[in-house]
């Protein structure tokens, strides 16, 4: 009993000793491994998330091995149920996760939410983003509010997700916050970017709900214009964009990727997780990481995390529910 | 196009894509000529492979000189043992094994080789040609013209089907639309069908289901169907052929590289019609003394179908990467291979990754030219791998088949299901059932799903069948499709019963 109660003063101390030190000893380990659990498999988003969180981590000599599991099944579900059944032996797992599992967790798919987990921090996080073909004569956010008052049948909005999922929610909100009536958007999903692409340009939808990274992407290679983004200022990456609040549309939307851990995880090991990934920020090798997969710094840590995603459950809650999916 | 070109030469020349190439045609042709293996068990054996290795072009070139070898491998045994290792190669040993019972082995595997060669290649020459004109009208499809168009695709299934398996085909795509359903579906954000298993949530695994109606079954039923091949064991020399042999084969192959590429683009057709339909017509256009030839060991007999194979398997890839629809099972297991990869075919293939596109149709030039040296000068060592017992074999197909099915998720409950598919595939293969429609049936089922919820979504209603000329004209072909054969079989029955026809 006691060498537990020392070895936890011990981390504490050595947490404490390298948060006063400065990002100078960034390279002291803290964590001596982590085992990351995917709830997807092998090449998903979650996947990357997982691994180049891990070898940014490792490399920056933070977390001293990681492994890797997919468990992929049930959307999700299996990977969050193991998690939660097999509690005590997995103190030294992080699972990742994203903006689905608020979703998810909402329309039933799966029986848990995040509340039955321990929520260790957001890491990352994507801004969504409405574009038109290039060859559109839609340029902005109020070219296409008056061609959905003109024809709203006519004006159909793609993505690639099921209806009501992350895309479709997108779409609804934006149109929501615009004052139009987020029954009347029609919804077309398509089950991958590519295909919803040629629809876009096929002239079968007037404009796509996407993530902004790869927004951003496609605006590079001169096939879209981004006509509004869902953060609070322009991003850096596609500065000509202009957000939704620049155009009188009150509204903001974070695609976040975080991690979590089984339920009942000792303070101490969470306070270690939470700080390594805290320090991994100031790394070059997390910034390496985060610049070849063009994510976003999103940072939300224990409470704020929760705050964050209860503020989420609540907006999307809302919007379902209007929806007609819950 | 020309940039295009010079994309897919950089690509397909880069050191890690040739040894693909190198490894895909030694693959292929080495399980190719084993009597029983097929290219789609090889293939279906081969994705976890490519898969890991994360690059799609690389995985493409792999998977299709794995195709290109088997056909190719497949006439070796056929010509050696008269036992095809591939049904496209069937119509290969009515020619080729006579010629080798008269001494001729080693002239029949030339003539193989190089008709092999001249249909793959003049193959791959009118792929570069067709797929960027067919990509480009495609562009402007909606989804209701793909919805059509998958339907001519399962409509196309039960035509080719061959007498007396039509009824057995459409059951079995039947059985593939309904095992498609299962999961959650495009308009229902809900699961369906999955009997509260959370394992099937998002549907059967395309992987799963390809090993367990290809490779599995194949392994088993060499357990349970033993056949004894046996060879003449002669020795395999004089590999020339004369210069009025190769003027006699110019114009066969010729006419079957046309042939057989057009017959491998339409969907359901393949490999296997191609060399059946190549060697009918170039045995009705011969003289007549050459008639006599057929079947004795005339090498025209012997060129026609090698040649229409190759180009079949080459013209298979005109759907596959100009519309991301699968016209042969084989066709569907690499369409299943690409969208693991994160790569959608279809007409935007060619504008977003060319380099995968291009990089494919140079590897099948590069590939050819492989599989030609490869087969020349050292057939008569790798024929001997036809003496490999099989009871080293078996365990090895079986090994990786489960492997496979396991890597890619790291889900136990795939192995269950591989397990169950592959008993219940190896039943209906007994039952002489054709698994490839199951396949398709299946991969087209979810699509077809997706694109018709989309259409009623965006005119509310079944409007867009009759308010779209386009999607009108596919639905009118596919249901010619469907009533052509029947009005045909309706016509020869009543001509059999004494009633004229009308011209």
């Amino acid at each position: 009993m006691t060498t537990i109660k020392l070895g936890r003063r011990a981390l504490i101390a050595a947490v404490a000793a390298i948060g006063l030190t400065g990002p100078t000893l960034a390279e002291d380990q803290v964590v001596d491994s982590i085992h990351f659990l995917i709830p997807g498999g092998a090449g998903g988003g979650w996947d990357g998330t997982a691994r180049g969180t891990g070898e940014a981590l490792t490399n920056a000599g933070l977390v001293g091995t990681a492994s890797y599991e997919n468990m992929s099944g049930g959307g999700g579900g299996k990977a969050i149920g193991f998690l939660i059944e097999n509690a005590d032996s997995n103190h030294g797992t992080l699972m990742v996760n994203s903006t689905p599992i608020v979703i998810r967790s909402l329309t039933g798919v799966f029986p848990h939410n995040f509340r039955d987990l321990t929520l260790v921090s957001g890491t990352i996080g994507d801004y969504a983003a409405i574009v038109v073909g290039k060859d559109s004569p839609i340029n902005s956010m109020d070219d296409l509010l008056a061609a959905f008052d003109a024809d709203p049948s006519a004006t159909a909005i793609g993505g690639g997700s099921v209806p009501g999922g992350m895309d479709h929610l997108v779409a609804a909100m934006v149109m929501e916050a615009a004052g139009k009536d987020a029954l009347g958007v029609k919804y077309i999903p398509y089950d991958a970017g590519g295909k919803a692409m040629a629809a876009l340009l096929s002239g079968e939808i007037a404009a796509l709900s996407t993530g902004f990274s790869e927004a951003v992407d496609l605006s590079n290679a001169g096939e879209v214009k981004i006509i509004g983004v869902t953060s609070e200022e322009r991003v850096d990456a596609a500065p000509d964009a202009m957000t939704m609040k620049e155009q009188g549309i009150d509204t903001t939307f974070v695609n976040w990727r975080g991690f979590f851990a089984a339920p009942g995880l000792p303070e101490d090991k969470l306070a270690a997780y939470q700080d390594a990934i805290a320090k991994m920020y100031d790394t070059p090798e997390w910034e390496e990481v985060r610049a070849r997969n063009g994510w976003v710094n999103i940072h939300n840590s224990g409470a704020d995390f929760q705050t964050f995603l209860e503020q989420q459950e609540q907006q999307i809650g809302d919007l379902m529910k209007k929806l007609g999916f819950l | 196009m020309l940039e295009g070109l010079l994309i897919g030469l950089q690509t397909a020349f880069s050191i890690q894509n040739l040894l693909m190439v190198i490894a895909g045609c030694l693959i292929g042709t080495f399980i190719g000529m084993l009597p029983g293996l097929g290219p789609m068990s090889i293939i279906a054996i081969m994705i976890p492979v490519a898969i890991s290795m994360g690059d799609p072009s690389a995985a493409l070139i792999l998977l299709a000189g794995v195709y290109y070898g088997a056909i190719f491998g497949g006439s070796t045994s056929s010509i050696l043992l008269n036992a095809p290792g591939v049904a496209g190669t069937v119509a290969s040993s009515f020619d080729g094994y006579p010629m080798a019972r008269q001494g001729k082995a080693g002239k029949a595997l030339t003539i193989a080789a190089i008709a092999s060669f001249a249909g793959g290649t003049l193959g791959a020459v009118l792929l570069m040609v067709f797929a960027p004109a067919l990509s480009s009208v495609a562009l402007l499809f909606h989804s209701a013209e793909y919805f059509a168009l998958m339907v001519v695709g399962l409509s196309a299934i039960a035509a080719f089907a061959g007498s007396g398996q039509v009824a057995k085909a459409v059951i079995m795509t039947v059985l593939g639309l309904i095992m498609a359903t299962v999961g959650e579906g495009a308009l229902f954000n809900l699961p369906r069908f999955t009997m509260g298993i959370m394992d099937l949530q998002s549907g059967f695994g395309f992987i799963t289901l390809a090993m367990a109606m290809f490779a599995l079954p194949e392994a088993l039923f060499l357990v349970l169907k033993p056949k004894d091949l046996k060879g003449d064991d002669g020795e395999i020399k004089d590999l020339r052929i004369t210069k009025e042999e190769a003027k006699a084969i110019a114009p066969v192959v010729g006419r079957q590289s046309v042939q057989g590429f057009f017959i491998g683009v339409l969907p359901g057709a393949g490999a296997t019609i191609a060399s059946f339909l190549g060697y009918a017509v170039e045995r009705n256009i011969a003289p007549k003394e050459e008639q006599e030839e057929f079947g004795k060991g005339s090498i025209k007999g012997l060129a026609a179908p090698e040649t229409a194979n190759n180009a079949a398997c080459t013209g298979s890839f005109v759907p596959l990467l100009t519309l991301g629809i699968p016209g042969s099972g084989t066709t569907a297991i690499l369409l299943g291979a690409l969208i693991a990869l994160n790569v959608t075919p279809g007409p935007r293939l060619m504008l977003d990754e060319p380099q995968i596109f291009w990089a494919v149709i140079m590897s099948m030039f590069i590939g050819n030219l492989v599989l030609l040296i490869l087969n020349l000068p050292l057939i008569p060592y790798i024929a001997k791998v036809l003496s490999v017992p099989r009871n080293y074999l078996i365990p090895f197909i079986l090994f990786f088949t489960l492997m496979g099915a396991y890597i890619g998720q790291n889900n136990a409950t795939e192995l269950l299901i591989l397990v169950g598919f592959g008993v219940c595939a190896t039943a209906l293969k007994f039952a002489d059932y054709p698994l490839a429609p199951l396949l398709i049936g299946f991969i087209l089922g979810g699509m077809m799903e997706d694109n018709f919820a989309r259409s009623m979504q965006l005119y509310d209603g079944i409007g867009f069948i009759w308010e779209r000329p386009m999607t009108l004209g596919l639905l009118v072909i596919a249901a010619l499709l469907v009533l052509l054969p029947s009005y045909r079989a309706r016509r020869a029955r009543a001509r059999a019963a004494g009633i004229a026809d009308g011209d």
